[in-house]
C-alpha cells in the first residue's frame, strides 16, 4: 500500500499512514484552511486499508490543538476505525494528550463515548 | 459610506479618540475587514507571542487560541454583506481582543440577515442555559449529526467557545435596517493565575 506522509505546519498536522511498518499517526495542530480537502486523502486511504488491514492496527492521535471543523473530520477517521473493529479487525486508538491539558483529555473522553472502538488515553509530559 | 469628502481635521481627531478608546477598553488587538485564513494565522500567532511575553499559563493560552480561531472563523464563514458592499470571498467583520487583570475578552461582530437572527439567538440562549454536562451532550450530539458545510463549518463553534471558557456568551443584535442586523458576540476567558 502507498504510504501517506504529510509534514505538519502551524495549521496542518503531521500525518503518517504506513501499513507495512504499522505506523498510523496524526499529530500536531489542525486548523487547515480547507478541512474537507485536507482530510479527504486520509479517509480514502483508510477505506483502502480496511480491506487489507494488518492483524492489529494501533492508531495514534497526538494533537496539541484542533479546531471544531477538524473535530468533525477526526470523528470521521474514528468512525472508519470503528467500522474496521466491527468487521472483526483488532483496532486500538491511542489518544495522547499533554498531562496539563484537561481540554485535550476531555476531547479524548468525548470521542471514546461516541465511537465503539478500544480507546486508550495516554498522557505525556510537556517539556 | 457615500463619497462625501472626509474632513481631514475630523480624521485626525478620530485617530486620537480611537487611541483613547482603545486604551480605555484595554484592547490589545482590533480589526475591521475581511477575515481570511492568513489573517486568522497572523492574529493568533501575534497573540501567542504576546501571551508568552506576559508569561500567561499554558491553559489560558490554549483557551484564548481556541476562542480566537472559532470567533474569527465565524466571521469568515457566516458574515453577510450589505447589498451596497463589494462582496469578497471571505466574510468581513470586527474583531477585538482585550485584557484586564482577571480575563481576556474576545469580541466579534458581523452583519447577518434578519432571517437568521432568531435561529442564532435561540442557539445562544440554549447554550447559555446549559451546564458543563449539558454542553458536553450537545457537543456530542452536534458532532455526530452535523455535517461539514460547503464553507467548512461544523456548527460547533459557539458550543465549543462556551465549553472552553466555562463562561456565558454575551451577545446582541443591533438593527441595521429591515433586512440586516449587526451581530455582536463576546466571550470571556478567565486568566488562570497559577504559575507553571
Amino acid at each position: 500500500m502507498e504510504i501517506i506522509k504529510i509534514i505538519g505546519t502551524d495549521d496542518t498536522p503531521n500525518v503518517i499512514l504506513d501499513a507495512d511498518n504499522e505506523i498510523f499517526e496524526i499529530s500536531g495542530r489542525s486548523l487547515p484552511e480547507d478541512v474537507a480537502a485536507f482530510y479527504e486523502p486520509i479517509l480514502d486511504w483508510l477505506d483502502d486499508y480496511a480491506d487489507e488491514a494488518k492483524p492489529k492496527t494501533v492508531f495514534d492521535f497526538k494533537l496539541v490543538y484542533f479546531n471544531t471543523a477538524s473535530s468533525k473530520l477526526i470523528l470521521d477517521i474514528l468512525l472508519k476505525l470503528e467500522e474496521m473493529y466491527e468487521a472483526g479487525k483488532d483496532v486500538l486508538v491511542r489518544w495522547h494528550f499533554p498531562d496539563d491539558d484537561e481540554d485535550m483529555e476531555e476531547a479524548g473522553e468525548e470521542y471514546a463515548d461516541i465511537v465503539e472502538v478500544p480507546f486508550e488515553q495516554v498522557s505525556y509530559p510537556l517539556d | 459610506m457615500d463619497d462625501k469628502k472626509v474632513d481631514i481635521k475630523d480624521l485626525l481627531a478620530f485617530a486620537y479618540s480611537f487611541y483613547k478608546t482603545v486604551k480605555e477598553f484595554k484592547i490589545c488587538l482590533v480589526y475591521e475587514g475581511e477575515v481570511t485564513h492568513q489573517i486568522i494565522k497572523a492574529f493568533t500567532s501575534l497573540t501567542e507571542t504576546n501571551m508568552d511575553i506576559d508569561e500567561e499559563s499554558t491553559s489560558t493560552q490554549k483557551k484564548v487560541f481556541h476562542v480566537m480561531v472559532e470567533s474569527l472563523q465565524n466571521i469568515s464563514k457566516h458574515a453577510n454583506y450589505l447589498p451596497t458592499e463589494n462582496q469578497r470571498k471571505e466574510g468581513k467583520g470586527v474583531f477585538m481582543l482585550s485584557k484586564n487583570d482577571e480575563a481576556y475578552c474576545i469580541t466579534s461582530g458581523n452583519i447577518v440577515n434578519n432571517a437568521k437572527v432568531q435561529e442564532i439567538k435561540s442557539l445562544l440562549i440554549k447554550i447559555n442555559n446549559l451546564d458543563k454536562d449539558g454542553l458536553k451532550s450537545l457537543y456530542k450530539q452536534q458532532i455526530r449529526e452535523g455535517r461539514i458545510t460547503l464553507k467548512g463549518g461544523a456548527g460547533l463553534g459557539f458550543i465549543d467557545i462556551a465549553k472552553k471558557t466555562g463562561n456565558k456568551l454575551n451577545f446582541n443584535f443591533l438593527s441595521i435596517n429591515d433586512k440586516y442586523s449587526f451581530f455582536v458576540l463576546n466571550s470571556k476567558i478567565s486568566r488562570n493565575l497559577n504559575t507553571n
